[in-house]
């Protein structure tokens, strides 16, 4: 063999590897992260705020992974998200992929949205939900949107799309008509 | 000197010591006509393949010193004779097994139907009656009248799994958006094993099924038992346990008939404490492995969709002690 043949084929069993790399699914929170990530600095409003210290050193995992989006995306059926709100297009509820926020798009607006409700009908889920759910939940829903570009998507609907799926989603909103 | 291949067997043989879930012991109509199939089909593989080895060593053995013409015709007549076997025992295995097979999609009218939905990862029975307040749900166990016919409606809830209880029966899928069957009837009281048997994700390999085939009359004691609602609590620990169940995320998800607990995506809960094991084969039904399993479900199971609820010692103790109490 020669020097060349040699590098190259080294080259390629070294490109193997990168196969190896594989999503972390982590199932199991530890009990005092999942206390800390209900520990948000909420501004007094009740929207926008700084998410937990432990949110960002995790990685920012409901955001980023699909495992979790894909359970964000479970428990939007689940927990009849559907119900108000929609395929995200909005019913009685509002629509949560036109870009308008009534109660802020943050993180952490959507985490207490959910967690402790708002005003004309969202209910709050604060003893239906975990706070780790709640945080599935929260980056499934900013998925949905598609408000900044994602590395991630959950897996596939079982039902008729009546948006582009989120593997494929827009990244930017269509001009306003 | 160590002997390692007697250790293999020794590890397989502990395979084969209890017989709750095995094709080899049928216990059921079905199984039974299976296990005669399968038992043709090995006797007469094994006979052929000897007859095939010990033709096939006669004649490396004895070398024929025969006029070619002679040793052409005798070669003709051993393929013929070896493709007229091939046919006449192809076709005879091909009719035992259609004959086999066909009382699988057999009807039975006054069959007991018993609706079986597919989750990640448990199974959840319906029992439906004539009187809409007489059909109960239940999961994980199901008990069934020895000497009747059950019919068993097969659905999914989110992906393929598979009904599969070998003493009792063969494998049928349970498909989503799509309604199978399989009617079989146990001939034996007994306790059985069913095991899904089409991988369904994480927790394929522990999602098990407890078939308990009994006498018509403790069929009906059992059922009736299962009709009615939650006992109440008997004592304050079990009160509290109750309230806990009705306040916390659990009653979001699992209803126990009596309470305001309705949700329906997990198992029904109203007679837990009845059932033999819990989390689908996972744990026995004791009071330590319930606490255990509430504390820390994606320690026992990981990646099962039970979420760690947040709770004190108390409030375990109280929740575990009331769960257990409903029989």
């Amino acid at each position: 063999m020669t020097a060349k043949a040699r590098a190259a084929t080294l080259i390629l069993l070294a490109l193997t590897l990168a196969a190896c790399k594989r999503e972390e699914r982590a199932t199991r929170l530890d009990p005092p992260v999942a206390e800390a990530l209900d520990k948000v600095a909420v501004l007094p409003v009740g929207i926008g705020g700084r998410p937990p210290e432990v949110y960002p050193a995790l990685g920012s995992p409901y955001r980023s992974n699909a495992y979790q989006l894909s359970q964000g995306k479970r428990l939007y059926e689940w927990f009849n998200c559907r119900g108000c709100h929609a395929d995200g297009g909005g019913n009685t509820g509002p629509a949560l992929l036109d870009g308008w926020w009534r109660y802020g798009p943050d993180a952490v607006s959507i985490f207490v949205s959910i967690r402790d409700g708002r005003p004309n009908g969202m209910p709050a889920f604060r003893d239906r939900l975990t706070t780790e759910q709640i945080w599935q939940l929260t980056g499934y829903i900013q998925s949905m949107g598609a408000t900044a570009i994602s590395v991630a998507a959950p897996s596939r609907s079982d039902r008729m799309q009546s948006r582009p799926a989120e593997n494929r989603a827009p990244a930017t909103f269509p001009a306003p008509r | 000197m160590p002997r390692p291949w007697l250790l293999a067997i020794g590890l397989l043989c502990t395979g084969c010591s209890s017989n709750w879930q095995s094709a080899l012991e049928p216990q059921g109509d079905v199984a039974r006509h299976l296990d005669g199939l399968f038992w043709l089909f090995t006797i007469t593989a094994v006979v052929i393949w000897l007859a095939v080895m010990l033709v096939l060593l006669l004649g490396l053995w004895r070398r024929a010193r025969l006029p070619q013409a002679v040793a052409d015709r005798r070669a003709g007549i051993a393929v013929g004779a070896a493709v007229a076997a091939t046919v006449v025992i192809i076709s005879g295995l091909t009719l035992a097994s259609y004959l086999a097979t066909r009382p699988l999609a057999s009807d039975a009218p006054d069959a007991l139907v018993i609706r079986l939905r597919g989750f990640q990862w448990w199974w959840e029975a319906t029992y439906q009656d004539e009187a809409p307040d007489r059909g109960f749900l239940t999961a994980n166990e199901i008990h069934i009248p020895v000497g009747r016919p059950v019919r068993i409606e097969l659905a999914a809830a989110d992906v393929i799994h598979s009904f599969w209880v070998p003493n009792l029966a063969g494998k049928q899928d349970m498909i989503p958006g799509r309604d199978n069957a399989i009617t079989f009837t146990a001939q034996q009281p007994g306790i059985w094993r069913g095991q899904c048997a089409e991988f369904c994700g994480l927790q394929h390999a522990h999602m098990a099924l407890l078939v308990v085939a009994e006498p018509p009359e403790a069929f009906d004691r059992w059922r009736e038992a299962q009709i009615a609602e939650a006992r109440p609590p008997a004592d304050e620990v079990e009160a509290e346990g109750q309230r806990l169940l009705e306040a916390k995320a659990c009653s979001a998800c699992h209803t126990v008939r009596g309470t305001t607990a309705a949700g329906t995506l997990g198992p029904d809960l109203t007679h837990l404490g009845s059932r033999q094991y819990l989390a689908a084969g996972m744990l026995p039904m004791t009071r330590g492995a319930m606490a255990a399993w509430i504390a820390d479900p994606q320690g026992v199971k990981p990646g099962n969709n039970m979420p760690m609820v947040p709770l004190t010692a108390d409030e375990l103790q109280a929740l575990s002690a009331y769960l257990v109490s409903l029989k």
